[in-house]
């Protein structure tokens, strides 16, 4: 294969790129877990650092939920060991650890009230109840719910349901917090006003955070680094915008919005791929690139040779708002897309071009 | 009930609840065995341990024809006892999920109570009934005591098999033209196969077994359990530890032929889901 | 969606047997009680309260009745702590064992319970089989006799026949509650004691309730362990209520016990039904 992120300079991405080695919260080592003949995750190692927002994104089958349910200590891995802080995680039961989780289905306790829900890891714990009443109240302030404390989790909406978790996770004060996909129940508008007080809220109480989700947006929105994962591996670690200007592999690139993937061939420096063809410092063979389709624009009738102009001819548009997403067909059968702010304007034939550093090369899907 | 949740990973099965568990279970299970070892007993019931091992109280057991013709009652009340409580019990199960009517919260309630009633309120009731109109008690009497009874059996089977139809699936046959009669046949009975397979053994089982109802009920011709009292009422005879294991082996086959049922029912409805979420 | 006719035409035939083979019966039995018996052994249909005169001055009336409730509530309590662990041990830890053992939990129930009481029968009498064990390790000399015919047969032999029943409607009731709701009371810091103690047992009330109702009421009301196996210190309120229908032929009085019963049950039934409807959360 050609031109691939080396798998060292991976792992060193998927420790703390311009972070502090020493301010490791949660080190996950060669985790893997397999369920009777089916392995659902093949030695995941990632370490998560103190006061980050991490997502871990995947689709479903992914594994994500199942490496959240270990590192809450539902689930024992087959191998492989979590330390949080410099002691090991995994041996403890999920009482022990300073780890609180919020379910995504909430898991409120339908017999206790708001409160009582708020302030049964306190009592557990066996607070003070002069000091349960501070935390409790400070917590319902935090996610601003205090004049339902009273009420039974059935009389509130589902809304309300998932900032009384997250009250009562938080009010425990843990080193770590875990939210299992907290905002998919919830609908568009909500989910988005949810994402922005999480992220808030985050910042403000300065917990760690990992995120499991199968929504990329929202793990762009929200996150500092993005742990993608698929089918139990793990395929970049990486903060939001290179995830999405340098995916390392095709799956990256077409997971997380829309690309165009261009398998090409390199014969001196050029790689041609369908019609297109481009200039590359890669050595001579086969490779994958990912050509993001706000890259590609209408020929401005520059002559310079890191830009690769083509003709095409146009399909179909489809309207999003506030951009265009287009349809067109390169040749006989090369169909790319192209996403343009200009409405209606690109219409039948057409000349486009890309610079040849918007091509990234990507790790194609394993054989 | 949930019983196909798949269990989650608990680390650790709490070693006294298991033990105390399977005590309880050797408790359920003692007398059983005892009968089962017993019927094989040369000497009969006494005697520890057991020995010469002997099918002769099986050989006697066969060679009673009171046994025999009370079986062929209590199966004959059984058989009519599952047509009548289907018969009724359907059409209550669908009363009570589509029709709204005046006292029908009395209704439920009346039709449950048999279940939970002791047996002898329910025979004292209907012997009383029987007396006044001047109906002889015989097989025919107890065949409605225990018809009643059971309905509820039927009703409750019914309504959950119900709760899992698709309502769209019938609103779909009367949208594509069919009457409501040849709705019910061609759709809301299909589905209710397996509820309804399972209430009549279930039925079937409750009726072999009955006593408390059919005592007072009973005329000339014994059933089974009360023929089996008689004689014990006479002293034990270890040809009853016979007959007993018979009815076990009987009863072992229906439970587990209904669990299936049951089980398959379930399965089938989740696996439509399952169909329907990929 | 559908028709008045179809409405009418599944009500009817229940309503109308439940109207004839449940109503009229219970309010027979109700009329039977106040009347009375001739001499020539006919039903007179003469109102009048004294059966249930007779009823509370004899002493061996409410005995009885007393005895046969103190028999239920022992049996209630048994079949209560029998029954809860196991349903709590399938529910929660039984792994992919978990159809097996509910199988293995309801075969029982099955057995024809006249079998059941025989088989106890012949364990618990002199010549039985628990006897003639212990005397053949020499834990006891003679047979012990207290061990057949006595409120202690009854109980012994009720609470196997009614294990399951409180099994039942626990179980179900344990398996209603989310897997999630244990998981989450783990996360904030409690035991599996603690998660029993503060989420599980609340969460199952009603499920207990409906179990203990049963077992209270059925063995309450029931005739053939009494007979088999009470003995004469044994004897419940059903077994009056036999005598009274067999030789002595006195139904009217037989009608009232049996009424006062039936009062009693639906009473405790709806009582249940109340408290179970209140203290249920899903």
């Amino acid at each position: 294969m050609g031109n691939e992120p080396q798998a060292a300079e991976l792992e060193a991405r998927a420790s703390l790129p311009g972070r502090n080695q020493d301010s490791t919260l949660l080190s996950i080592r060669s985790i893997a877990k397999t369920f009777g003949k089916h392995t659902v995750l093949h030695g995941i190692s990632l370490d998560v650092a103190e006061g980050e927002f991490l997502t871990i994104l995947g689709e479903s089958g992914s594994g994500k939920t199942t490496l959240l349910r270990i590192i809450a200590g539902f689930e024992q891995a087959t191998s492989g060991e979590v330390w949080m802080s410099g002691g090991r995680l995994d041996p403890l039961p999920p009482y022990r650890r300073r780890v609180n989780t919020v379910f995504q289905s909430y898991a409120l306790f339908p017999h206790l009230t708001v409160e009582e829900n708020v302030a049964y890891g306190p009592r557990v714990a066996k607070l003070p109840a002069e000091e349960i009443r501070t935390r409790v109240g400070e917590a319902l302030a935090k996610v601003r719910m205090e004049g339902f404390a009273k009420y039974k989790p059935s009389k509130i909406s589902g809304g309300q349901q998932q900032r009384i978790a997250l009250a009562r996770a938080l009010v425990n004060r843990p080193k770590l917090l875990l939210l299992d996909e907290p905002l998919s129940a919830l609908d568009a508008n909500l989910r988005r006003q949810m994402q922005i007080e999480l992220k808030t809220l985050q910042r403000e109480v300065g917990i760690t955070f990992i995120f499991v989700t199968h929504d990329q947006e929202e793990a762009m929105v929200m996150s500092d680094r993005i742990a993608l994962l698929h089918a139990g591996e793990l395929e970049q670690v990486a903060p939001p915008d290179e995830i999405y200007s340098r995916p390392a592999t095709a799956y990256a690139a077409q997971f997380i919005g829309h690309t165009n993937l261009l398998e090409a061939e390199i014969r001196n420096s050029v790689a041609r791929a369908g019609g297109l063809s481009w200039m590359v410092q890669l050595p001579d063979g086969r490779a994958t690139f990912s050509l993001r389709p706000e890259c590609i624009r209408r020929a401005q009738g520059s002559d310079a040779v890191s830009v690769a102009r083509f003709r095409a001819r146009v399909l179909d548009h489809a309207f999003h708002g506030a951009s265009e997403l287009v349809r067109v067909q390169v040749g006989d059968s090369q169909i790319l897309t192209v996403r343009t702010a200009d409405r209606g304007r690109l219409r039948g034939d057409v000349e486009l071009e890309f610079d040849a550093g918007d091509a990234v090369p990507v790790r194609g899907p394993k054989e | 009930m949930g019983l196909f949740m798949t269990a989650n990973s608990e680390p650790r099965t709490p070693k006294l609840l298991a033990i105390y568990a399977a005590l309880v279970f050797a408790f359920l299970y003692l007398p059983i065995v005892v009968l089962i070892v017993y019927s094989f007993n040369g000497q009969g019931v006494g005697g520890f341990p057991p020995r010469d091992l002997t099918l002769n109280w099986y050989r006697m057991l066969f060679q009673d024809e009171a046994i025999w013709a009370s079986v062929l009652n209590s199966l004959t009340v059984a058989g009519a006892s599952v047509g009548i409580a289907l018969a009724l019990g359907i059409p209550a199960g669908l009363a009570l999920d589509r029709a709204n009517f005046p006292g029908k919260g009395i209704f439920r309630r009346l039709v449950l109570l048999p279940l939970v009633l002791p047996g002898i309120i329910t025979g004292l009731s209907l012997l009383m009934l029987f007396r006044e109109v001047d109906l002889k008690l015989s097989l025919a009497t107890v065949i409605l005591g225990h018809g009643t009874a059971l309905i509820s059996v039927a009703t409750t089977e019914v309504f959950a098999g119900l709760q899992k139809l698709d309502r769209a699936q019938e609103e779909a046959s009367l949208d594509l033209g069919a009457t409501y009669l040849q709705t019910f046949w061609r759709v809301t009975l299909p589905n209710l196969k397996l509820s309804i397979i399972g209430a009549a053994l279930l039925i079937f089982t409750l009726s072999m077994d009955e006593i408390a109802v059919s005592f007072f009920l009973i005329g000339r011709d014994n059933t089974l359990p009360l023929e089996i009292w008689g004689r014990l009422r006479r002293g034990i005879t270890p040809e009853i530890n016979a007959i007993s294991t018979l009815i076990f082996c009987f009863s072992l086959f229906a439970i587990v032929l209904w669990y299936r049922l049951r089980t398959r029912a379930d399965d089938s409805v989740a696996a439509a889901e399952l169909l329907e979420v990929a | 969606m559908f028709s008045r006719a179809y409405k009418v035409t599944v009500s009817l035939p229940p309503v109308l047997w439940g109207a004839i083979f449940l109503l009229v019966p219970y309010a027979l039995m109700f009329a039977y009680s106040f009347w009375s018996v001739s001499e020539s052994q006919t039903i007179v249909h003469s109102w009048s309260f004294a059966n249930y005169g007779e009823l509370l001055s004899k002493p061996v009336y409410h005995q009885t009745l007393l005895r046969s409730a103190w028999i239920a509530a022992r049996v209630t309590l048994l079949s209560l702590l029998l029954g809860y662990p196991v349903a709590y041990l399938l529910s929660f830890h039984s792994g992919g064992k978990k159809n097996l053992l509910y199988q293995l939990v309801i075969i029982p129930l099955w057995v024809s319970y006249l079998v059941r009481a025989y088989a106890w029968k012949t364990i618990l009498g002199t010549d039985g089989v628990l006897n003639t064990v212990l005397q053949y390790f020499h834990l006891t000399h003679h047979p012990l006799e207290f061990l057949l015919y006595s409120p202690f047969a009854v109980v012994l032999t009720l609470t196997h026949i009614y294990t399951p029943f409180t099994f039942l409607p626990i179980f179900a009731s344990l398996e209603h509650i989310p897997r999630n709701l244990a998981e989450a009371s783990h996360d904030l810091g409690a035991s599996r004691v603690e998660t029993f103690r503060r989420v599980i047992l609340p969460l199952s009330v009603p499920g207990v309730l409906a179990g203990a109702t049963f077992a209270f009421v059925l063995s309450f009301g029931d005739f053939l362990a009494p007979l088999l196996l009470g003995g004469s210190s044994g004897i419940m309120i059903s077994n009056i209520v036999v005598n009274l229908f067999g030789a002595s032929y006195q139904w009217p009085l037989g009608a009232a016990i049996s009424f006062c019963m039936l009062a009693l049950v639906v009473l405790l039934l709806w009582v249940s039904e109340r408290l179970e409807r209140k203290w249920a959360y899903s």
